[in-house]
C-alpha cells in the first residue's frame, strides 16, 4: 500500500494527467451508463434526417434521421471495449514474446526478436484493413486485428526490461536456490518490469482508439455497433451541408485520446520518476 | 541488404497464408464469373492454376512468381494487380514525400524554437498544440479542413489530384496538382509534425546539457548560431530514426487520408479494393507497400551514416 501512495502522491501533483484523469472518469461513465440513461437505439430512424441540434435532439439527426446522441453514447462503449482489449491482448502476447526472449537470450532470443522486426517492417494500417477485410468485421476480428499490429512495441520494450534484470543479483540467488525459471520470470523480474510496460499499454489504449476509428471509417466494423468512426464514414458523404456529423463524433475521439495520453503520461511521471527532467 | 531477403520471403509467405485462409479459392471466383460454375469446370481451372497441388509447392509456385512481380489477377477488375498498383503508386509516393517533407521541417523549427524558450509562453503553447493534434484522427481532420478551406473559405480545391478537363500542361499542371497536394498533405503530416515537435524539443534540451555546448557558449557564438548549428544537427538523430519507421505509418495513414480527398494514390486503391472485397488487390499492396517500407528503411540507415560519421557501414 506505501508504494501506492507514493504513486497516487507524484499522481496528483501532475495537473494535466489529473484533468485527464477527470475527463476519462468522465467519458467511461459515459459508456457504462450513458445507454442506460438515454435509452434511445442509434440505428431507428426517430425524425427527419437533418434535424440541427438542439432543435428536437440534442445532438440533432444523421442523414437516416438516427438520433445523434444516441449514436455517441453508444459509440463510446464500442471505442473504449475495443480500445482497452486489444491493448490488454497486445500487452499479454507482447510482455510474453519480450519476457522469454530477454530472460533466454541466444538462440530464442533471435528468433522472437526476428518475428517481431519482422511484423515491425508491416505497416501496420494496412495489416489491420487486410486482416478485417479477410475475416468479416466485427467486434471480435477488429480487437484481433489491432491486438496483433500493436503487441511488437510492447514486446521490445519488455525483452530490453528482462535483459536489464536477468543477471542481477536477486535473479541469481533466485537461481542459486534452484527456483524454477517460470518463477524467477513471473514472480520475481515481471513485477519490478511491470512499470514501463504498464506506461506503454496504457498509451497503446489511446492509439487502438484511433486505429479503430480509422477502420470503421472504412466501413470496416461491426455492422450491428455503431462507433464514432462509422458515424464520422456515414457523415463524410453531407459535409458540405451538415459539417457537424462528421464533427461531433470526431471532437469525442480527440478528447478520449487527448484525456488517456495525459493519463498514461502522468502515469509514466509517477511510475518511472528517474526519467524526470 | 543480403538480411532483407528473409524478410521479403517471410512477408510473401504471411501473404501466402492470407490468401489461403480467404474463403473461396481462385478457381471458385472465376467459375462464378465465367457463369458456368460446374463442379467439373471449376476443378479444370484448379488444376491450370496449380490450386490442387500440395501447399509448399504452390508456395514456391507464388514466390517464382513474386520473383517477376507477378502479383496475380484482379479477378474483379480484370488487370494484373502489379499493373494497378504500379499505376496508383507515382501520386502515393508525391502525397508522403510531400508530408514527410512539412513534418520534418515543420517539427524541427517548432521544437527547437520550443527548446530554445523552455517554459515560457511560446514554448507551452506550442507543446500544448502538438499535445492535442497528437491525438486527433487525422482523418477527422482533414474533413474540417475541408469544411474551413474548401467549403467555408473556397480557397482549396476539396479532392482529387488535378482539375478534371482543365487540360493544364507545363508549369500550370505543376502548380495545379499542387494546389490540390496543400490539404491532404498537411493533414497526413501534422500528426508526425506533431510527433515530430516533442521529439525534437526533448532532444535539443538533452543536448543543451552537454559540454560542447558550454564549450560553443564560451566560444562567444550566438546562441542562434548554437542552436541551428551546433545542438540541431545532434538533436536530429532520433528523428531521423523515427521518420524511418514511420514511413510505414504514414502509408497506412494515406489509406485515410486518400479516402478523404480522392487522391488516386495506392490509399485510394484500398478502399475501392474493400467496397469491392478484391481480396488478391489487398493482399498486393499488402506485399508492395511491406517492400516500399523497408527499402525506406535502408535508405534512412544510410542517411545515418551521412548525418553522424562515428557510424560505419560494413
Amino acid at each position: 500500500m506505501k508504494r501506492f501512495h507514493i504513486f497516487w502522491f507524484r499522481f496528483r501533483r501532475n495537473r494535466a494527467a489529473a484533468g485527464g484523469a477527470v475527463v476519462l472518469a468522465a467519458i467511461l461513465a459515459l459508456a457504462a451508463f450513458g445507454p442506460v440513461l438515454y435509452d434511445v437505439d442509434p440505428f431507428e430512424m426517430v425524425g427527419r434526417p437533418f434535424m440541427l441540434p438542439f432543435d428536437r435532439y440534442p445532438l440533432g439527426t444523421d442523414v437516416a434521421g438516427r438520433d445523434i446522441l444516441a449514436g455517441i453514447v453508444h459509440g463510446a462503449r464500442v471505442s473504449l471495449m475495443i480500445g482497452v482489449l486489444a491493448s490488454v491482448a497486445a500487452t499479454i502476447v507482447g510482455v510474453t514474446f519480450g519476457a522469454v526472449a530477454g530472460y533466454y537470450g541466444g538462440k530464442i532470443d533471435d528468433i522472437l526478436m526476428r518475428t517481431t522486426e519482422f511484423f515491425l517492417c508491416i505497416p501496420s494500417f494496412v495489416l489491420a484493413v487486410v486482416l478485417v477485410a479477410i475475416f468479416q468485421p466485427d467486434v471480435v476480428t477488429v480487437t484481433i486485428a489491432i491486438a496483433v499490429v500493436s503487441w511488437p512495441s510492447v514486446a521490445r520494450l519488455a525483452r530490453g526490461e528482462f535483459i536489464s534484470h536477468r543477471d542481477r543479483e536477486y535473479v541469481l540467488g533466485c537461481r542459486a536456490i534452484g527456483m524454477p525459471d517460470w518463477e524467477i520470470i513471473l514472480l520475481q523480474i515481471m513485477p519490478n518490469a511491470l512499470p514501463p510496460i504498464i506506461v506503454v499499454s496504457s498509451l497503446m489504449v489511446a492509439t487502438a482508439i484511433l486505429t479503430e476509428s480509422g477502420l470503421s471509417f472504412l466501413g470496416l466494423s461491426d455492422p450491428n455497433l455503431v462507433s464514432w468512426g462509422y458515424m464520422i464514414g456515414v457523415a463524410r458523404t453531407v459535409l458540405r451541408s451538415a459539417w457537424w456529423m462528421a464533427a461531433i463524433p470526431g471532437a469525442m475521439i480527440l478528447i478520449t485520446v487527448l484525456a488517456i495520453n495525459l493519463v498514461g503520461e502522468g502515469l509514466n511521471d509517477a511510475l518511472n520518476p528517474k526519467l524526470r527532467k | 541488404m543480403l538480411q532483407l531477403i528473409p524478410v521479403v520471403i517471410a512477408i510473401a509467405a504471411l501473404n501466402f497464408l492470407l490468401l489461403h485462409m480467404t474463403p473461396g479459392d481462385a478457381a471458385d471466383i472465376l467459375a462464378g464469373q465465367m457463369g458456368h460454375a460446374t463442379v467439373e469446370f471449376t476443378q479444370q481451372l484448379r488444376q491450370e492454376f496449380g490450386l490442387d497441388r500440395p501447399l509448399y509447392e504452390q508456395f514456391a509456385i507464388y514466390l517464382g512468381k513474386l520473383l517477376t512481380f507477378d502479383l496475380g489477377m484482379s479477378h474483379i477488375q480484370q488487370t494484373p494487380v502489379i499493373e494497378l498498383i504500379l499505376g496508383r503508386l507515382p501520386a502515393t509516393l508525391i502525397l508522403m514525400v510531400a508530408a514527410i517533407t512539412i513534418s520534418v521541417v515543420l517539427g524541427v523549427i517548432l521544437g527547437v524554437s520550443a527548446a530554445r524558450r523552455q517554459g515560457t509562453i511560446t514554448d507551452n503553447l506550442i507543446s500544448v498544440t502538438a499535445l492535442i493534434v497528437y491525438a486527433t484522427p487525422a482523418f477527422w481532420l482533414g474533413l474540417m479542413l475541408i469544411v474551413l478551406f474548401s467549403i467555408i473559405l473556397d480557397i482549396l480545391p476539396s479532392g482529387g489530384m488535378m482539375q478534371v478537363g482543365a487540360g493544364l500542361t507545363g508549369i500550370d499542371h505543376v502548380l495545379d496538382v499542387a494546389r490540390h497536394l496543400i490539404l491532404p498533405a498537411t493533414t497526413l503530416g501534422l500528426f508526425y509534425v506533431a510527433i515530430y515537435t516533442r521529439l525534437m524539443r526533448a532532444s535539443m534540451l538533452e543536448v543543451y546539457g552537454l559540454d560542447f555546448i558550454v564549450t560553443a557558449r564560451a566560444k562567444g557564438l550566438s546562441e542562434g548560431q548554437i542552436a541551428w548549428t551546433h545542438a540541431m544537427r545532434n538533436a536530429l538523430l532520433p528523428v531521423i530514426t523515427l521518420a524511418g519507421v514511420q514511413i510505414g505509418h504514414l502509408l497506412g495513414g494515406s489509406i485515410l487520408i486518400e479516402t478523404v480527398f480522392g487522391w488516386p494514390g495506392l490509399g485510394r486503391l484500398v478502399f475501392d479494393a474493400l467496397l469491392q472485397r478484391d481480396l488478391n488487390l489487398l493482399l498486393g499492396i499488402l506485399f508492395i507497400s511491406s517492400v516500399v517500407v523497408i527499402l525506406a528503411n535502408l535508405v534512412v540507415d544510410l542517411l545515418y551514416g551521412l548525418l553522424d560519421p562515428r557510424i560505419v557501414h560494413k
